[in-house]
Parts: structure tokens; sequence; C-alpha cells
């Protein structure tokens, strides 16, 4: 396996080239994704090895931090020159005339931008099942889900196919896919990295996040694409860094919480023991264990699932037929405004809009958005509690490893439930991470994830990358990987 | 109208009183738009002043332009109202074609301030129309529907008035006729143009104006049923419509229907109605049949709106001398009518001229005759702007000056100021040049007095025999000899005093 630290280093000393790079990945992704599923979207041949070579005809000092690597987007960011459906029909054959800040940066940082990746509709699921275009399969059981709702970032990452991608976290979509695929997927602070390019599903919620083999690899990419940005006002001013002595400085005298109360019936038993393992790891490091109660999490699902499909149904009205996208005619307006976005939209979506909708309307709002609000503000309220007490949260990422495709799709209230150990790091803002710490018996990885305090991502990275360099879960790869 | 304000005598016998609140909206003069970076400009080919934030495509975000919070703010001070600390931005949600995110950013419970009032005068008296609010939220597109062409059902939408900031003014319902709105809105345009905020363009659609009007009979105290008066287009319209209102629900016009029709829509629920000014007719707006619920929240894209002390300062040290206070000013410092105070404190340019005129040394009346006859009828006559008007202050000052110490004649300062203004010289030269300075040289005037008796014999004797007439002639002959340039006063004196020599011996 190769990180995407080594191969920007070796390209860089000139032991590998730009245009080589890019086309291991083209077949990568040829031999792989016809089985997975994981691109919407690469670009073609021909463009990106006219990029690769072009970064070949530059002297090597003026690259940027990721020149030459492959990258994958999630196919809700906009970057011109590709698509951008987030995975509906309303917005099949929309162009993007903008790159998103994310790409802007990318792009500075030479990085290869190689394609889209597939999602559940506008990011609102837990499996990518709700994509328009076809589920993608998880690399380590092809009858799987990868997760979701960036399932397909995850899957081109477990894959080799490419070594970083990007996706987006609202309730854990990036957290939840990378513990079902084995690999590393971080969720930044709120505010931490720009949201401007990336389509909003629960503006207060969404967050861009990497997805890597390693922790070290995803510090490399947060790097590039976080800090403050004036076209995103709730972007932090601060700007963002972590060297790698900072990430390499590791755990002792460090405290990790463990929400005992939490964890005593509902996790899948393969799951728990690995859980369990993984922080007897890090107390093995140096770390002290606390055991913390937190709040039921069954509070977080409720608020979430009323602030984030109200936020939703504002941030989707936009897909009206009348400036880009899907435009099914009528005979007038109102029927124009139905038809397009009943056949545009997919059942999720809908169901959601509705949701979000009824809890924002007239005689409803303090009943529901309101209260929501507030249940918000307790939930943070319980975590600053809990800091008190640890420097990290622990958790398992998800309750259960991958489920078949298929198995939840018709029952979304169980689907709701597979974030709910991750909804309540959106609502209270705060950076989470799940690195791989152990496989079930029947080989599908499980995910630890560590939940630090608002800002604090460089320690976050830190105590993950001091787990990962005790542990090999990383390193293991499905049967049939393209590394 | 006399006896108690807005008080209506219906059809009925019964009397009743008018209740107005208006809503005005007011696009703020900003290089760019509330959210984006594209410019706030009038007129441009459509949609080339767009961006992806303004046109609502995926994935953008708003950012707020710090210049319009400036521009509230003058709005604010100028109307004394309390700006909150803390505003908060909602969405305001509806689906419309020219609403490209198809919601609005605007603000709803923790508005930019409130309170505050206007002073207006009407029917005599002096008022003070108190402000609930006032906040800051985009402008939509505008959707325009072509009259034929290839596809009578198609329509266009142009963005490049999307995003552009806008205040709401919202009035408490303190108004009591269509003519009190007027003055309200007349004296909130000045204010706005004042503080260089708006340019009020009502044919443009920078300032937009909504009615909110109802009857009850005199003496109580709840509000009656609220009709809505939307899509008026000038102040005028605001009046009439208010008054086309009062007469239906008082049952007091020629519409037989009166009040029993207008009750018939309340009982459907539709308040919301459109002026006819070429019939001087209501009638309800065929649109919407619910009200809208904007299903309002918090905008999450955007902090809270912070205004602090600081900040407010700053606003106050751009703020100008208010119209009414400069109005009170020049009636007392220049000793002027009330009317023409109103006259020279109607644009800040004007009145900022009136004074530089007055620092030139030009007497406060004298300045005040001369620029409403000479400058301001003359610009009205020619249809022009006192933009367009080019004489310095100083130099109308050097002119008036010349009057005053005899040089010229009132009229003949007529003819040097229209020289003056063709040609942009000053009064000075076109004076010298021309050789126009009045003869008061007692030795000249006396020479010409000779000249014209000499030369009107029949006249000086007809005179001599009792006609006053001729009299009248002779001076006009006085001043042929002078080429007109002789000062009346004297000359009538020079005249009188030969004739009398004459007279004495014959």
């Amino acid at each position: 396996m190769i990180t995407a630290a080594a191969l920007a280093h070796d390209l860089r000393a000139g032991r590998l080239r730009p245009t080589e790079v890019a086309e291991a990945a083209l077949a990568r992704i040829a031999a792989s994704d016809p089985k997975l599923h994981a691109f919407l979207h690469v670009r073609g041949a021909d463009d990106l090895m006219a990029e690769a070579a072009a970064l070949e005809k530059r002297p090597r000092d003026t690259w940027g931090p990721l020149a030459g690597v492959p990258v994958a987007l999630k196919d809700n960011m906009c970057a011109v020159g590709q698509p951008c459906t987030c995975g509906s029909k309303i917005l099949e054959g929309y162009r993007p005339p903008y790159d998103a800040t994310v790409v802007e940066r990318l792009r500075a940082a030479d990085a290869l931008i190689v394609g889209k990746t597939n999602l559940d509709e506008f990011a609102m699921g837990s499996s990518t099942e709700n994509s328009a275009y076809g589920p993608t399969r998880n690399p380590w059981d092809p009858e799987r889900v990868p997760g979701g709702s960036s399932g397909g970032s995850a899957a081109a990452v477990a894959s080799g196919m490419v070594p970083l991608a990007l996706g987006s976290d609202t309730g854990g979509s990036v957290r939840q896919p990378a513990a079902l695929s084995g690999v590393v997927g971080y969720k930044p602070t709120y505010g931490r990295v720009s949201r401007y390019g990336l389509v909003a599903f629960a503006s207060s919620l969404d967050q861009i996040g990497p997805f890597a083999r390693t922790v070290e690899d995803a510090a490399l990419l947060l790097g590039v694409i976080a800090g403050p940005d004036a076209r995103d006002a709730t972007c932090m001013a601060e700007p963002f860094r972590v060297d790698a002595a900072e990430l390499a400085a590791g755990v002792k005298g460090l405290r990790v919480g463990v929400p005992d109360n939490l964890l005593r019936e509902g996790l899948d038993p393969e799951v728990a023991a690995a859980f369990h393992a993984a922080v007897d790891t890090l107390g093995g490091l140096g770390a002290a264990r606390a055991s913390l109660e937190l709040m039921d999490p069954a509070y977080a699902v409720s608020a979430y699932y009323i602030v984030a499909p109200a936020e939703a149904s504002s941030n989707l009205a936009r897909y009206d037929a009348v400036r880009y996208g899907l435009r099914l005619p009528s005979d007038d307006l109102k029927g124009m405004y139905l038809a397009t976005r009943r056949a545009g939209f997919g059942a999720e979506v809908r169901r959601r809009i509705m949701i979000g909708t009824y809890a924002l309307s007239a005689g409803y709002y303090d009943a529901y958005y309101l209260k929501a609000l507030k249940a918000r503000t307790l939930i943070r309220r319980d975590f600053e509690r809990a800091f008190g007490k640890a420097d990290v949260v622990a958790v398992p990422t998800s309750p259960t490893p991958a489920f078949r495709i298929g198995e939840k799709v018709s029952d979304p209230l169980s689907m709701y439930l597979a974030d709910v150990f991750t909804l309540s790091v959106n609502l209270a803002g705060l950076p989470g991470i799940s690195v791989p710490c152990g496989f079930t018996a029947a080989g599908l990885p499980v995910g630890l994830q560590l939940i630090g305090r608002f800002g604090e991502d460089a320690r976050l990275l830190r105590i993950a990358h001091a787990f990962q360099a005790a542990t090999d879960f990383h390193l293991r790869e499905p049967a049939g990987s393209a590394s | 109208m006399s006896g108690p304000r807005g008080h209506v005598r219906g059809a009925d016998g019964r009397t009743w009183e008018t209740v107005v609140g208006l809503e005005v909206h007011a696009q703020l003069l900003t290089r760019t738009k509330a959210f984006c970076g594209c410019r706030n400009l009038y007129g441009a080919p459509p949609n080339t002043l767009v961006c992806p934030v303004c046109s609502g495509q995926p994935g953008v975000l708003p950012v707020l332009n710090r210049a319009a919070v400036e521009l509230a703010s003058r709005v604010a001070l100028a109307v004394g109202a309390r700006v909150r600390e803390r505003s908060v931005f909602a969405r305001k949600n509806y689906f419309y074609p020219d609403n490209p995110k198809n919601y609005q950013i605007s603000q709803y419970d923790l508005p930019f301030c409130e309170g505050g009032g206007v002073p207006i005068e009407a029917d005599g008296a002096r008022l003070d129309i108190g402000l609930t609010r006032i906040h800051l939220e985009e402008d939509a597109g505008k959707l325009i529907h072509p009259e034929g062409g290839t596809d009578p059902r198609a329509s266009w939408v142009d963005f490049n008035r999307a995003g552009v900031p806008l205040i709401e003014i919202v009035s408490e319902p303190e108004m009591r006729s269509g003519e009190e709105a007027y003055a309200y809105l007349a004296q909130l345009k000045q204010l706005l143009e004042y503080l260089e905020v708006c340019d009020c363009n009502m044919e443009e659609g920078s300032l937009r104006c909504d009615v909110n009007v109802s009857v009850r009979p005199a003496g109580a105290t709840e509000l009656g049923a609220k009709f809505e008066i939307k899509n008026l287009n000038s102040f005028r319209n605001v009046q009439k419509s208010i008054d086309c209102y009062v007469r239906l629900a008082t049952g007091d016009g020629a519409d037989t229907g009166g009040a029993s029709d207008l009750s018939r829509h309340l009982d459907r629920g539709s308040h919301t109605l459109a002026y006819d000014p070429a019939e001087d007719r209501l009638t309800v707006m065929r649109s919407k049949e619910e009200a809208h619920d904007y299903r309002y929240f918090p905008e999450p894209d955007l902090p809270p709106l912070v205004v602090t002390a600081a900040d407010l300062d700053r606003a106050r040290a751009e703020l100008p001398e208010l119209p009414w206070a400069r109005r009170e000013r020049f009636a007392s410092a220049f000793d002027l009518r009330p009317y023409d105070a109103q006259v020279l404190t109607a644009t800040r340019a004007l009145a900022d001229y009136f004074e530089a005129v007055v620092a030139g040394g030009a007497e406060g009346r004298a300045a005040s005759n001369w620029i409403q006859t000479e400058v301001l009828g003359a610009l009205a006559r020619e249809k022009k702007e006192f933009a367009d008007f080019r004489v310095p202050a100083a130099g109308l000052a050097e002119l008036l000056g010349l009057v005053k110490d005899g040089t010229l004649s009132g009229k003949m300062a007529k003819d040097v100021f229209a020289e003056m203004v063709s040609t942009g010289r000053t009064a000075g030269s076109v004076v010298s040049e021309q050789g126009l300075q009045q003869v008061t040289d007692a030795g000249a005037l006396d020479t010409a007095v000779r000249q014209a008796l000499a030369q009107n014999a029949d006249a000086v004797a007809s005179y001599l025999q009792g006609t006053e007439k001729s009299f009248t002639f002779l001076v006009g002959m006085v001043m042929k000899e002078t080429r007109g340039r002789a000062n009346p006063a004297l000359v009538n004196a020079a005249l009188k005093r030969a004739l009398e020599a004459l007279k004495s011996q014959t």
C-alpha cells in the first residue's frame, strides 16, 4: 500500500513521474470500478495525462504539497470541467461554472483530481443506496454497502484506486463509511474547512473531510484544504496547521473518555470487542481512561432529524427547473415545479424535504425546530462537561459492521440509527475521526471514533496517529485490491 | 378635511377613522450587492451582473456587504431608531422564478432597528409618524412577461437585480389619510436622498411602497380589518388608492357595492388589493388564495449582524444636517418664509448652493428670490435639473452684489445672468465687457434727459399741459438714450427736476 505522503515524496524526489502515477491510477480505476461503482465520473484519459504532463514540465521546486497525487471528490463539490450530480437526477448534466474553495486549494497544491465519486442523493443516507445512479459496493464484500453518504470516496480509497478522497459529513457521512470500508475518515471542527462550493444539505452541520489510508495522509490533505475563506461567513478565521512533530507527539498524559452508559446494549458484539481492545491500546500508549456518562443518543437522533431536514428543505428549494438541472415542462409554473421535483428527487430526499418543511411550518416551528435547537445546545453542553474529564471521547463509529445492500433501505428509521454515534458530533460542531480498529470474523472492518474538543483538530489527529502507529489494521487490504 | 384627523363621514351617517401604515422598500446605493461582489447597477443588459452566488447555483454561500449596514445605520440614526447590537438574518422561504434560491435572505424577529419616527406636515399640522422597524434584506430578480413574441406564454428572468440590498421601512399605523401618506413618503424620500442612501426612483423600482389600510368607527381602539394595497408606482397613486379605499369602506362612493362588497372578500380571506389609477378603482388581487407560510428560520450561513457603538459613531459622523433641521435653520437664520425654506432645502445640493451664495456676500432673501425665480424657474421651463446648473455660487453672489450696490438694475441683472448661464463667464466680466454698468452719474443722466426732452418736444408740451402719461413716455425715452442702463429711480428724479425747471420757465 502506498500512502499519499510517500507518493508525494517519491514524485518530488523524481523517483516517480506524474504521468506514470496518473496512468496507474486510471488503470486501477478501470480494473476495480466496474465492480465497485465508486465513481460517477472519471476524467478523460487524454485530459488527465495532459495535466500530468504539464506538471512534469514544471520545475519540481515549484510543485505544491500534493503535486501529482490522485484525489477523488465526492460528487457534491463543484469543480469546473466535471459534472456535479449530487447523486441525483435533478442535477443530471449540470456542470458547475465555478470551483469550490477546496477544489481551488487542491489545484493550487497541484493535486490530480481524477473524478467524482458516488454518494447518497444530496448526501442524505448512510449506505450510498440512495444514489440515483446505483449503489457503490464495499471493497471488502461487494454484497455489502460501503456506508454513506460518502460511500464512493470511501470505496475509492479502500480499494486503492486513489490514495486520497474528499467527502462531506453532516451526520456521519465521512466517518461511518470510513469505518465500514476500513479507512481513515476525518470530520473537521465546524468551520475549519470552507463550505463554499459544497452543495449544501444542512448548512449548520455540513463539513468537508478527507478519506485516506493513514492519519498522516488525512492530516496532509486537511492541511491543504483547511483555513479561512472570505467566501464562507461560517468559516473560522484562524489558519490551520499541523506539522509532523505535532502529529507524532503521542498520547502520554492525555485522558480518553469512554461513555460506558451508552455501550451496554445495542452494539454488535464484534464491534464492541474491537472497540474495547482499541481503548486498551490507547491505555497502553500512556493515555488514561476516564469513564463518562453521555446523554442518550436518541436525543441527538431526534434533534438531528429535525434540524437537518429543516435546513435541507430550504437548501434544496433552488432545484426548481428554472436556471439549471432537470426541467419537466408543464402547463404552468406550479406544474413545472411539481413535475420536475417529483421526478428529479428520490424517495429519501422527498421524505426529508417534507419532514423539514413540516418542522418549519407555522404552528409547528416552536414545537419542532426551536425545540430541536434547544436540544442541540444541551448536547453541546453535555460534551463540554465530558471534556472536563477527558481530552478525547472514544466510541465505536458505527454500531454494526457493513450491512447488506438492500437490508435497511426499506426501513428509513433503522437506517437513521446507523448514525447514532456520529450525529451528536455534528450537532456540537466537534471534530471527529474514524480509524480502523479491527475486523469481524467475516473480515469486515470496524472503526474507532475519536471525538475532540471544538477547534482541537491538531490534537485529535495526534491521538489518532498514535493509535495507528501502534496498530496495523489500516495496513490490511481487501482481496483483489488494486494497490 | 376639517375635524379630527382621518375622520370621514360614511354613507350611513356614521363617522369613521382611517388608519394607514406604509411598508417602503428602498434599494441601497452600495457599489456591490448585499451578499456577493456583483455590481449594484440599474439598466445593464439582462443577466450581465450575476455570479454563482446571486444566481443561486448549488454550493454557493452569502457574505454580508458591510456597506449595506453602514447605509442602514445612517437611516436608523436619522430617524432616531434603536439599533440592535445583534440582529439576525432569516430565510423567508417561497418559490418564485425571480427568487434564485427560492428563499430570500431577510430579517424576521430580530431586525436591524426598531422605533424612531419621521416628522411630517399635513393639512397644516405637524405630526411625527412612528416607525415600527427597519430591516435589511436582498432584492429579487425581475420577471419579464413579453407581450406577443413567438411564445406568449414564455416569461424571462433577469437576475441583475437579485441580491441588491434593500431596507424595508415599516411605519406604525399612525397615518390617518392619503394626504398624510403622501407627505410621509415625500419626507422619507427626501431623507433617503439627503443621506445618499437611496436614489428613490419609483419608476426604476429603487423605491417601492405597499399600503396597509383599515377603517374603524371613530373612537374605537381596536383596528378594523386590514387591507393591503400593492404594486403602487407613485406617491400620488398611494394617496389616491387610500382615498379610494376609504370611500369604498365607508360606503361613500359611486361603487354601489361599497362596504358590503369588501366584507364579502374579507370572508373569503383575500386582503390584498390592486389599485387602477386610470379608473380610480380597487380590485381584489387575483393571485394567491392562501397567505404564504414563509417558514422563517435563522439564516445558518450568516453569523448574527453585530453593530457596535463604534460602528454607530462612524455612521453618525457621516450624517448630514437632516432635511427638517435644515429647513428650520434656514427659516430662522436667513429670515425666510417656511415655504422658501422648504424650496431651498429640497435637496442638499440646492441647500448647499444657497448657503454658499449667502456666504459669498449675498443677502438671504435676495438670494432666495433669485434662486427660486431665475434659477429654478428657468430650469423648470427648460425641463432641466439643478445638477445641470453651472453658475458657481460665488458667481451668483457677485451678481447679486452688483445689484445691491446699484451697479446693475434688477432687469439688467437678469440679462447679465442669462449671459453668465450661456457663456459661463462671471458677472464682472460680462458687465465690463458690455459696458452694462447702470448709469448713475448725475451729469450723464442730465445729458440724457436733455437729449430726450429735446427730441420729444410734443411729449414735453403734452406733459406741461397736464397729461401725466407723457411722463412715462419721457422716462422711456431717457432710458432709450442710455440704452436701458440708467437707474430708473434716478431717471425719474432727474426728469422730474428738468420738467419742473421747464414748468417754472413758462
